[in-house]
């Protein structure tokens, strides 16, 4: 199955995700708070990997598993609607202490008031596509 | 091995295995976003027959959902096969800084005042339901989540992620510091 990869790779992410406390709201109140070193440790460690993993693809060209070249697409230039967009996702963020990500690894763990905050994700992007024309962008 | 796992694990393995996921997901030709499912759920349930922004092919996206079924068990065997009972080790200014607000530390990955199921008060749903409705539409709004513009746009460098990540920490600021301490009073 085809598929399976991506199931095994979300595990891999949820237990990730879990076991360094990532999803844990507290957490999230701690890194907003500046109390810990934490959760900079953890996207801090990410990013500088995943800079360094993504410099050697493009200076290496490596091909992906079908063969085909990576590509990388640049993100849309408009301020607007990274720092509007950006200053929303914040507040719910450390509202909830999750993101979409863990949101579903909490559910996963028996947190199923995150149900909830899952309604409430679907439903503010539902919002979005709704009014996204009347937006600045 | 088991035992080793079971602990709580440090931020750079944590962070080393999160980018290790961005490099699998762009070796199997994909790339690590997690929101854009939130997007494609609508689309499943028909959200393009009225919105042209949920118009569109969303088998083409049907990986990504199963990555989030994957996160959804891993949540499941962390919680069982690789439980620990330890209670977390939480900052202690945090902690008295939670009890200024109300808010007790029970060990716990998420305090069951806010997240119980038996603290499910109307008031805890209008507060989860809210704060999932501004990660939804402000994750769309920015074209992307944490995993988007936090991992893979910086990663790749990208200007416009560094503006969305510093916007989350804007917003996130303004909750944590301002806006919390308000609705937790109510």
């Amino acid at each position: 199955m085809k598929g399976l990869r991506f199931i095994l790779a979300g595990i891999i992410f949820g237990i990730i995700m879990t076991k360094s406390e990532a999803v844990s709201w507290y957490r999230i109140q701690e890194m907003f708070r500046f109390q810990s070193f934490h959760m900079y440790g953890i996207i801090g460690t990410a990013v500088v990997l995943g800079a360094l993993a993504v410099l050697l693809i493009k200076k290496y060209h490596i091909k992906d598993s079908q063969g085909n070249p990576i590509i990388f697409t640049d993100k849309e230039k408009s301020p607007s609607k990274y720092i509007i967009g950006g200053l929303i996702f914040g507040l719910g963020w450390a509202l909830t202490g999750a993101c979409p990500g863990p949101m579903f690894v909490n559910i996963g763990y028996g947190y199923v008031s995150f149900i909830i905050v899952v309604i409430g994700a679907l439903s503010g992007t539902f919002l979005y596509g709704l009014i996204r024309d009347r937006l600045p962008h | 091995m088991l035992n080793l796992l079971k602990q709580p694990w440090p931020w750079y393995t944590s962070g080393a295995a999160i980018a290790a996921i961005m490099v699998l997901l762009l070796y199997f030709g994909k790339s690590f976003g997690f929101s854009s499912n939130l997007r494609t759920i609508c689309s499943m349930a028909g959200a393009g027959k009225k919105v042209s922004f949920f118009d569109f092919d969303w088998r083409a996206q049907k990986w990504n959902l199963l990555f989030l079924l994957g996160s959804v068990l891993g949540g499941l065997i962390a919680a069982t096969l690789l439980k620990n009972n330890t209670p977390l080790k939480l900052a202690a200014a945090t902690v008295t800084d939670l009890k200024t607000i109300g808010i007790n530390f029970d060990g716990q990955l998420n305090p069951a005042q806010l997240f119980g199921i038996h603290s499910l008060s109307l008031k805890n749903v209008i507060l989860l339901l809210s704060g999932g409705l501004l990660v939804g539409f402000g994750s769309r709004y920015a074209g992307g989540c944490t995993s988007g513009h936090a991992i893979s746009g910086l990663s790749n460098l990208q200007l416009p992620s560094l503006i969305a990540v510093i916007g989350f920490f804007a917003g996130g600021l303004l909750m944590t510091h301002f806006l919390l301490p308000l609705i937790l009073s109510i």
